[in-house]
């Protein structure tokens, strides 16, 4: 089987300050990973470089294309990266504000990807939308609503309708569930997980959290200071930790 | 030299070559927006400078100028700058849209259609379509590099959604030969259609450096979706002096218990009209 992401020897660097150093993996349809680590281990950084929303020093990150299989997206044009990146990719953003457009009612927004590939009827675009807000269980009602009025969880669940509409196939997630209250959050990873399995969809998902990795991820890598530490399946890494770090950050979460 | 020592047509002649590249640039790019060099103006920002100084580096000595502002010969901006040129180039001027070579214009094309030897300059406040979208430079040039343009129709679908139509009724941006998209001023939507024209239309934006220009018969599509198709709407009244069921009209308050009429915006058309039928 083809890897729907391939990831080789990426490497960044903020002047001497290491942002991730030799980082590979492979990605396969339908699986998802997470990443885990303590805030500034480069998992941030790393997830930039892979959607390509920052420019790696070295490195390769070869994509699955619809069109003409396996591709280098760092030596794609610029229209075609953004092509793919309102396409085949979506971003989800930690924070919901920096993900929508706060200024443009939830249909607008949901529609957005649509209008930017094309789409100019405005009778589908907006039936798409109203679909897409009851899978992420927003009352239709709302639609022409601004985000602005949306509570928190809402907005995130947007953010996930937004990016979903255009049916991609890899799905980049930072702290999905950051900033949200407990009970908020587990309907939201019950929503992803839903929305995961029946779409498909691969998915990266960078967390310091680990229950969300746990529920979420097929796999897990395991970051500190810019270095992999180690990965494995998220049972084994967390249930059976090897590497030092790991192991602390296991025993780190409170037991309640 | 004019009698008053000014160099033909105020702008000394290095700065009107320079507008004048931009100029031809803007016309090999149709809707691309050329920076330029803006110059001071004697005249606020906002009273026309960008199109004045267009209308100066494409000024010739045997050249006919009309000026009109929103439609009218008469108004304080439309006056003003016709006497800026009659004093600092000495061309002849005129309010007949047909005697005129060229014609700067302020947010209105005229009902009379134009000929391919006619020059239309607009004053353009902002040229950029997508500032209120996107406010850095720097990304909208992005987007018009990559044709990335499904911002704009966001904005329609948001006007659809909160008024059940399209609501924008003036500075209605349009796609310019399938590539850029463009503002074409303030004009009413009214007038979109008339951009398609046998005329050279030139843009000028002073505080924004900005010039860009329609050569003639350039296909110029106004925005809209499959089901929600454009229009170009106007006042469903008839003139009150000339009784033109056709022409773009503005709607004067006459009284303080209600009373208003409809008249002509382009004032030009309407005398002429009233005169003919005379």
């Amino acid at each position: 089987m083809t890897p729907i992401l391939s990831v080789r020897s990426l490497t960044k660097s903020y002047g001497r300050i290491i942002g991730c150093l030799d980082v590979s993996f492979d990605l396969y349809p339908g699986e998802v990973m997470g990443i885990v680590g303590e805030s500034g281990s480069g998992k941030s950084t790393l997830l930039n470089c892979t959607s390509g929303q920052l420019a790696p020093d070295i490195g390769q990150v070869v994509f699955d294309t619809r069109g003409d299989g396996p591709r280098d997206t760092l030596t794609m044009s610029e229209p075609e990266r953004r092509m793919l990146s309102r396409t085949d990719w979506a971003f989800v953003h930690q924070n919901p504000r920096d993900g929508l457009r706060m200024a443009v009612s939830a249909g607008g927004n949901v529609g957005e990807r649509l209008m930017a590939t094309g789409a100019r009827h405005y009778g589908n675009i907006r039936a798409e939308a109203e679909d897409w807000l009851g899978r992420v269980e927003i009352d239709a009602a709302r639609i022409d609503h601004r985000p602005a009025t949306f509570s928190g969880g809402m907005q995130q669940r947007l953010q996930i309708a937004r990016n979903l509409v255009t049916g991609p196939r890899l799905v980049f997630m930072d702290e999905p569930t950051g900033g949200l209250d407990v009970s908020v959050q587990a309907r939201l990873l019950d929503l992803l997980r839903g929305l995961v399995h029946r779409h498909r969809l691969s998915a990266i998902v960078v967390t310091h959290d680990l229950a969300v990795v746990r529920l979420l991820a097929d796999r897990l890598m395991v970051m500190k200071d810019g270095h992999v530490v180690e990965t494995g399946l998220t049972d084994q890494v967390l249930d059976d930790p090897q590497e030092a770090y790991t192991q602390l950050l296991v025993s780190s979460v409170l037991q309640v | 030299m004019t009698e008053q020592g000014y160099n033909f047509a105020y702008l000394d002649e290095e700065t009107k070559r320079m507008i004048r590249r931009a100029i031809l640039k803007g016309v090999a790019i149709p809707g691309y927006q050329v920076p330029f060099a803006s110059r001071e103006m004697p005249m606020p920002y906002g009273w026309g400078t960008g199109g004045v100084q267009v209308t100066a580096a494409t000024l010739m000595p045997e050249d006919t100028l009309k000026v009109i502002d929103q439609g009218a010969d008469d108004t304080t901006n439309a006056v003003s700058i016709r006497r800026f040129f009659e004093k600092t180039a000495g061309v002849r001027t005129t309010t007949d849209t047909r005697e005129a070579s060229i014609i700067q214009t302020r947010h209105r094309i005229p009902e009379t259609q134009l000929t391919d030897d006619q020059i239309l300059v607009y004053q353009v406040p902002i040229p950029e379509p997508l500032r209120f979208l996107e406010p850095r430079e720097t990304e909208t040039r992005k987007m018009h590099a990559l044709e990335d343009y499904g911002l704009m129709h966001v904005r329609l679908y948001e006007d659809i959604a909160q008024h059940g139509r399209i609501a924008r009724a003036y500075a209605y941006p349009v796609r310019v030969e399938d590539r850029y998209m463009m503002d074409p001023s303030p004009i009413p939507k009214f007038d979109n259609p008339k951009l398609e024209s046998r005329a050279l239309q030139l843009f000028g934006a002073g505080r924004e450096q900005r010039i860009y220009a329609l050569p003639p018969y350039t296909r110029a599509v106004s925005l809209d979706f499959e089901d929600y198709p454009f229009e170009a709407s106007r006042a469903n009244q008839c003139c009150a002096l000339c009784g033109c069921t056709k022409s773009y009209l503005d709607e004067i308050v006459t009284d303080d218990v209600g009373g208003r009429m409809f008249v002509c915006s382009d004032t030009d058309y309407c005398r002429r009209r009233v005169e003919n039928a005379a």
